[in-house]
Parts: structure tokens; sequence; C-alpha cells
């Protein structure tokens, strides 16, 4: 007897349902505290000029160095979290920094697996000597602790924020080109890449079709875990004195110079630019492990 | 004769979603099994043999749970067994063959070690007549040169082989009742065929009770004396196996039997349309109506019971009903 | 009879081992060790065997994925080996494969309009409204609703993503594909309609099929002619009906004594040979099945039998027939 087609119109109904309800459910399931944070950051970043009370390079007319913060003795409503050493306002120059944080975390981190995750496909895939090249370059750059390769290049290219991305870029790619070379690896002999070879399609087309959707996955956890490692880099690198320039604020730097008055007893000067550091952090983890979820059409409709 | 296992109106249960999402992975089934005797468990992905036998031996998952029914071993009810007591009878009294025998053997052990370990726990055994019950056991399932073969490990033998030994461990508690569960399906054909007349050989010596989970009808046919045909969890056959293959009585049973190919003929296979249910989903009534070429009305509305025939078949089907010679009476089983 | 499509000729493939202290040992596994068969147009070949027998490697040839060591694979007349630029795009394009396990030889990410396009995209010069329109056309030739197309693999069941397989190897104007176990990891019911698909298939399309299975009620099932394979040589090959009738060479009768009955009362009353296949790596002299062989003789531990024509037709390579 002839054969009765499968029933697939109760799976198309069955998807149509579920990718409505998969919808609202993304949105109920959204890190809401992630994205508040990530999202207040990125707002705070743009409009920095907008929203700082006062001038984050100059002391503040009117305050003296090293009032507190407002709810304290001795403190005021114009400079709400204190003043540093200098005078000025340690709000505004937290707000500030958020900027330089977040681009140079986040573009740091997108360069750095941009790199990595093109190096580990490349020599997952094409193998042979690229790939001894690659691994042999990555080992090389492994052996190095990173924050010494960091300040060392730092020190060489001299700072600025474009040149901390970069370098900071430089430095991290090498822990995702090994993880990605691994999935890569496993990847090149599932069947479906298999079936890719066999009808034809070029290496460059199965790398963009079959291999790097199924690697995005872990890239972007590794993204999620790299943004605070990166983060905590150019603060480091900061604190050091090589990262981005004074009298731009940032929050490794605020910390850097503040290193002294912790035992002395203002402690607003490093205990607000450490909780901002640990904020953001957090908040891209949450976000990426998330994001990780969402991606992955399988599981996203468990 | 005393039956070494009687299940009576198991029923198991999944339960998920913080106890929203109920399963019924296995809904009222009963069966019996006797010395010596082989029953066929039968059924697609899906269809609850595999739970059933994870039930009889109290291995389920934590997510599932026994909710009502029997299983009566040896005159013990093992649903009112502890886990303690249920380990002494596992491995001893009843013993578990599973499908892939690289799953069952520890690579990092001898064979000598995993083979001698139910000897060791359940009777006690050490030293020089532990070696000899080892040996003994690996050439009752036709292990060639035993006394070094069993210092090797998994890794060194062939997969026909280490399926040998999994029946080996199977078989060293000595125990009345053996589960397998599809213990052939990753078996070249010939090496199957040789693990078939094995398994058949050795029931005929020690008298022990098996249970064949497997989706394969041939398998059915070689080795059963009777057989259950599961489908979205319920028993919807059972037959001793010539009145099966004969007089098959439940559509889904007939259907199955027309779609396997048979060796010489060109005839066209039946497909049964549609797929298996989604157990959290089932149909209304009857839950094979939807792809059954002869449902009727009452089908979709009610579920039916079991319906005892003359031949000793028990089949859930409203088309059974009266066609019975020794008298229809509607089997409702007890809850 | 047409000209075949498939044709191959002495085939080998001798993979190199090393062995030894430092590896300085040097062997060869036999994987295909002299192969011969043909297969016309709309016509299913079954290659049927057992672990190590070959099969897969023979598969691999095929889809050049490996190359011969030996002997030529001629596709409608035309040599395939070496095949470069737009001559080896036409041989990919007109033979495909659909692989044994369902859940991974679909792309998890792409969506089934796109893993069924993907042959057209590499091969075809379309507008996305043609290939569209293909897609469709061949969802339906398999049996599927077209508007599953812009579904995941993940939300079909195992049948229905092997139908897709199926889909995606007949996009192209596919003249051959090779199904490796389509069947074997999918439940008996879906098996019939799979099966039932496929010849429904061939008779529309007049595609044609090598067909490796280790089933023989399957693989008798669909094929026109078998070819049995032991040990990287076939042994046997004869139309599927003569086959079944009157199998001859004893690894043949040892493969229907194995076979399942479909009723109880048909038990085989020979019992099944004993032993396993040997290692590639230690292949038997003469006729490698001989130690195994319940019929061996003399000289089947030294001369290697050759194929020679057998009663009602095919082929056999044993030395109990001439």
């Amino acid at each position: 007897m002839a054969t009765i087609p499968a029933n697939t119109r109760l799976a198309s109904e069955r998807a149509a349902a579920g990718r409505l309800r998969s919808v609202i459910k993304a949105v109920q399931e959204a890190p809401r505290a992630a994205i508040v944070i990530l999202g207040g950051l990125v707002l705070v970043a743009i409009f920095a000029d907008l929203i700082a009370p006062h001038d984050p390079t100059l002391p503040v007319h009117g305050a003296n160095v090293f009032d507190p913060p407002f709810w304290m003795e001795g403190g005021r409503a114009m400079t709400l979290l204190g003043t540093d050493f200098q005078g000025r306002d340690i709000l505004s120059r937290l707000i500030h920094g958020a900027r330089v944080s977040l681009i140079v975390g986040l573009m740091g981190t997108l360069v750095a697996g941009s790199i990595g995750t093109a190096m580990g496909i490349l020599s997952g895939y094409v193998g042979g000597w690229v790939d001894q090249v690659i691994m042999r370059v990555t080992d090389a750059w492994l052996a190095l602790p990173a924050i010494v390769f960091a300040i060392f290049l730092a020190a060489m290219v001299g700072p600025s924020m474009w040149n901390i991305i970069v370098i900071l870029g430089a430095v991290y790619w090498t822990r995702y080109a090994r993880v990605i070379r691994g999935e890569v690896l496993t990847l090149r002999e599932r069947e479906f890449v298999k079936l890719a070879e066999i009808a034809g399609a070029s290496k460059w087309r199965v790398i963009k079709r079959h291999i790097l959707p199924n690697v995005m996955n872990t890239a972007t956890v590794l993204a999620s875990l790299t943004v605070g490692v990166v983060i905590i880099a150019e603060a480091s690198l900061s604190f050091l004195g090589v990262g981005v320039p004074p009298p731009q604020p940032a929050w490794g730097l605020m910390l850097s110079e503040a290193r002294s008055t912790l035992m002395a007893g203002q402690w607003w000067l490093t205990v607000f630019p450490g909780l901002c550091i640990l904020l953001i952090v957090l908040a891209t983890q949450l976000f990426g492990d998330w994001l990780r979820v969402r991606l992955d059409p399988q599981l996203r409709n468990l | 004769m005393v039956s070494v296992l009687q299940v009576s109106d198991l029923q198991t249960h999944f339960f998920s979603f913080g106890g929203t999402r109920v399963v019924k992975a296995v809904d009222r089934v009963s069966f019996t099994l006797h010395e010596g005797e082989t029953l066929g468990l039968v059924g697609e992905s899906g269809s609850g043999k595999t739970t059933t036998c994870l039930s009889i031996v109290g291995l389920l998952p934590r997510a599932a749970r026994i909710v009502g029914g029997s299983v009566v071993f040896e005159g013990e009810d093992l649903t009112r067994k502890s886990q303690r007591e249920l380990r002494r009878i596992r491995g001893r009294r009843i013993a578990v063959i599973l499908q892939d025998p690289m799953a069952s053997l520890n690579p990092l052990f001898t064979i000598f070690r995993q083979v001698a370990e139910p000897a060791f726990f359940h009777q006690q055994l050490r030293g020089r007549s532990l070696r000899e019950r080892v040996q003994h056991l690996l050439r009752a399932v036709r292990i060639p040169s035993p006394e070094w073969r069993m210092r090797e490990y998994p890794h060194q033998m062939s997969g026909g082989m280490r399926q040998r030994i999994v029946g080996a461990i199977a078989l060293a508690g000595g125990p009345s009742l053996v589960i397998a569960d599809e213990p052939t399906t990753n078996l070249d054909v010939t090496i199957q065929a040789q693990y078939l007349d094995l398994l058949k050989d050795i029931q005929r010596e020690t008298g022990v009770a098996l249970i064949f989970v497997t989706h394969n009808l041939g398998i059915v046919a070689k080795m059963c004396d009777k057989v259950a045909v599961m489908y979205a969890g319920k028993l919807i056959e059972r037959a001793p196996v010539r009145e099966l293959f004969d007089d098959p009585k439940h559509p889904y049973t007939r259907a199955l039997l027309g779609a396997v190919p048979k060796l010489g003929s060109k005839e066209p296979l039946y497909s049964i349309p549609g797929q298996p249910p989604n157990l959290a989903n089932l149909p209304a009534g009857c839950s094979f109506h939807p792809r059954c070429p002869e449902a009727v009305p009452r089908c979709v509305s009610e579920e039916p019971g079991d319906f005892h025939l003359g031949d000793g078949s028990v089949a859930r089907c409203w088309l059974v009903e009266g066609k019975n010679e020794a008298g229809a009476h509607r089997g409702r089983t007890r809850s | 009879m047409a000209e075949p499509v498939l044709e191959v000729r002495g085939l080998k493939k001798h993979f190199p081992v090393r062995h030894g202290l430092l590896g300085r040992g040097r062997t060869w596994v036999k994987a295909v060790d002299g192969v011969d068969f043909a297969i016309h147009p709309g016509e299913t070949l079954g290659l049927i065997g057992e672990s190590g027998c070959g099969k897969t490697t023979t598969s691999k040839l095929i889809l050049l994925q490996e190359t011969p060591t030996a002997g030529s694979i001629a596709f409608e007349g035309r040599d395939i080996a070496g095949l470069e630029g737009t001559e080896l795009m036409a041989y990919r394009r007109a033979v495909q494969v659909v692989f044994q396990d369902p859940f991974s030889s679909l792309s998890p990410r792409m969506r089934v309009e796109d893993i069924i396009a993907e042959p057209l995209e590499i091969h075809a010069d379309l507008s996305r409204a043609a290939i569209g329109k293909r897609v469709a056309e061949v969802l339906e030739l398999v049996g599927l609703q077209p508007d599953v197309a812009p579904l995941f693999p993940h939300e079909f069941s195992g049948g229905q993503r092997q139908r897709i397989a199926i889909a995606r190897a007949l996009a192209t104007n596919t003249r051959l594909i090779v199904l490796d176990e389509p069947v074997s990891a999918l439940d008996v019911s879906v098996r019939a309609q799979i099966i039932n698909q496929l010849e429904h298939l061939q008779r529309t399309l007049g595609v044609s099929y090598l067909f490796i299975g280790h089933d023989l009620a399957t693989v008798a099932h669909i094929s026109h002619r078998i070819a049995v394979m032991y040990l990287g040589r076939i042994v046997e090959s004869a139309d599927s009906d003569t086959l079944c009738a009157r199998p001859m060479h004893p690894y043949t009768k040892a493969l229907f004594a194995a076979a399942l009955p479909s009723h109880p009362d048909d038990q085989q009353q020979e019992r099944t040979i004993a032993g396993e296949v040997p290692s590639a790596l230690r292949l038997p002299s003469g006729c490698r099945f001989h130690p195994r062989c319940p019929s061996a003789m003399p000289v089947c531990s030294e001369v290697e039998p050759t194929l020679q024509p057998r009663d009602g037709g095919g082929v056999v390579a044993c030395h109990l027939y001439g």
C-alpha cells in the first residue's frame, strides 16, 4: 500500500504555538537584574556628560579634599559620594569611568574573541601546518602571564584607550583559540559536516554555515567569561599606571590613586570603584549565561 | 506451577515541573512468568518497556514512582521493599543485561574482577573457589581459554565476547530471573545468532526465567514463549507466541507484524501512519486510535479494558470484545 | 540493458598500519581488496556483510572521501579518479548519501529549508524563489508538508529526519544515492514507512540506490541485486530472489541461518557458524572464510577462489562450485 505521508502538521502547529510561547518565555526568563545593570551602565556611559554633576577632572568649587559621602558627617549634597585627594567629585568620576570600562571591556573581548575564534576555526578545520603554526604561537603566548605581557606591550606602544583595547585583545585571544579548536575538531567529524563536504561545499562554505554557527555557543560563553577578565585586566593596567592615561577617569586608576587612603579611613575612594567593577563583571556573567541558553535552539525549547 | 514473577496492574508515573506534569509511562501492566519461560516485551521507543523493567528491579530515576500495582517475585512484593532489600535481590536473584556492553563493563577492571563481583558479594566465595566459579561461568558463556581471558580487559575483546561476559556477570549470582534489554542490538548478525542460541541453551540448563525486551519481532519468534506488546505505556496485547503470530488480536500488533520485511517476499510493507504519541499528551480513549485503520467511534471516547480470549490472548481493544469463544468477560483490572 | 550508472572494477583500499617497536613494522589493513560490481539506472544494489567486511569503506570510496589504492570507479562511463573542477561538481551533484544516524546528519542550527537548499546553492545558480520552490517540491516527494521548511531538525522525530536527509539527497537531480544503514536506527513501524518511501521514489524518479545494510530481510526486500561481502571481498552476488531461494556460498548460507525467523515455527535447523570475523590485519590464507567454513576442503586454505558464474545467475567465489 502507498505510504501515508507522516503527519507533520502536528509538528508545525506545535512549533508555531511554541514560537510565540518561546518569545514570551524569553522575555520572562531574561535576567532582569543583569539587563538593568548593564543597560543602566550603558546609558550612564553614553550620557555621562549630561548625568555627571561635575567635571570629573577638576576639583569641585566649594568642596574640600577628602569630603566623605553625603550621609556621613561632613558630607555634602553637592558631592554625593564624596571627593578624592584632589577634591574631585567621586560620583562624576565613577560615571565617566563607566565609559572606559565598558568600552575597553566589551571591545577588548570582541577583538580577542574575533581573533581567537578565527584562529581556532582555521586551526581546527584546515589542520596541517596551519594548525601547527597557530598552536605553537598560542603555546608561546600562553606561557607568558597575561598581565605581564599586557604591561610590556602597553609600556612599549604607549597608553591610549584604543591601544589598550588592541593590546588586551592581542593578549587574551589564545584561550579562545584553544577551546574553539577543540570544538571544531569534534564538529569536523560530525555527519552533517561530512555531508556538506560530500555535497561539494567549499571549505569556506562549510566553515560559514556549519562550523561557525555551532561554535557560537561556546564562543559566547567564553566571551561572557572573558569580559570580566578583560575589565579586571584594564583595571589592573590602570592601577599600575599603564592603562588609560589620566586625567580620563578609570575605575582601576581610581583604585590605584586611592591605595593609601583605605587604611587612612577614606574608604569611599576605593570601595565605590571596587563595587562598580564587581557589578559590571557580575552583570556580564549573568547576561552571557542567559545569552548562551537563548542562542541554542535546542536548549531554548526545553 | 509457582510463578517466578507476577506483575499485576503496575503503574509507574513520571512527575515533572513540580508535580504538575504527569506522564503515565507504565499504565496498568500485568503479566506472569514461570520458571524456564521467556517473555518477550515488545514495543517501539517510548512504549514503556524499559520503564517497566526498571520498575521491576526498583531502578527508576528520581522523577519516576510506582504509583500502583504489585510486582511479586518468588512470592515477595518488590514494590513494598526498601532499596536496601532490593540491593540484596538485584544481581543475585534478578539480573539485568543491558544493550551496550561497553556501558555495562568497567574499562578499568579485569574480566575476572567483574565476573567475580556478584559471586564475591552474594555468595561469599573467595580464593580458589571464586576463581573456579569465574572460569565455570566464562565457559558457560563459551568464552574460549577462560584462564587467561579473565586476566584481560574489556577493550581487548570483541563486541560479541563482551556481551557474553555481561551475560556471565548476570549469571554469576545464580539468578532465577534475567531481564535482557535489547542485548543484541549492537551485535553483528551471526554473533547475535550465537548469542541467542547461547541464552537458549543456558535457559534449558538452569531453568532461569527470561524477560527479553526488544522491538525486533524476529527475536521474539526465535526466543520467546509468550509475548507482551506495549504501546504508549499500555500493554495492548498479551499472548502465547504462536497465537500472537498466527492470529494477532490488536490492530497495532497486526500493523507491527505487517511492517517487518520477510525474507523472500517482496510484498509492500504495511506502514503505520503517523508517529507514536507524546506520553505527556495522550489522545482520549484508546491511545492507538489516531493511527488505527480500524478505529470505530467508541475508540475515540472510551479507553478499552483488557479482554480475555479463549486461546490465551488478552487484548486491550474494543474490536475484540465479544469475539471471545469462552464468553466475553470484561477484564476491568483492579486498581 | 542501459549503461550502468556506477561501475566498480578491482577496487582496493589498503590502509597502512604501523606496529612493532618504535613503529618500524608496517602492515596493511586490506579493508577493500578487489571488489567489482555495477549498478544500473533505477536499480538497487544491496551490499550486505558484517563488521570489517569493507562495505563502509566501499561507500567512502564511492563518495570520494577516500582514494582507492587500486582499481577504478566509473560513473556513467567516466572514471571518477582525479576529477576536478566542474566535472567533480557534476559528480557530487549526481551522487549523494544518506547516513544511519538521523540525529547527527542534519546541521542542528540550520533550518530544514536551508539544509535541503544547500546542495542547490552549491551547484545551481538559481534564484531564491526557484530554490524555495524546489525545496517544497522535494519535501512533498518524501512525504512531508512543505510548511515544515522553516523548522529546525530537533523539532522532528527520527523517521522524519531521515526523510529530510533523503529530501536533501534528492534536491539536485541525483542519480545515485548511497544509503548507509538508513533505517537501522529507526523504530520498526517507521522503518517500513521509510523503505516504502524509498521504493516509491525509485519508481517515480528512476534514481539508483546502493543500499548498505546488515539486516538480510530488509536488504533483500528493497534490493534488486545483492552482493555479500566478507573481509574486503565479494563472496557472492546475485538477484535478490535468486539469492534468497538458493544461497550458495557457505558464508551467505550462514547469514541466512543467522537471520531471525518470521514465525516461531520457522526455526532454522542448522546451527549458526562459530567464531568471529578475524582481524583484517591477519587475513587467513587461501579463502578468507575457510577457518569458519563448515564445508572447508584442503584446497580452501591454499588457493583463494575467484568469482565464477553460479546457477541461476550471478557469481560466487567458492571452491565447492568449481
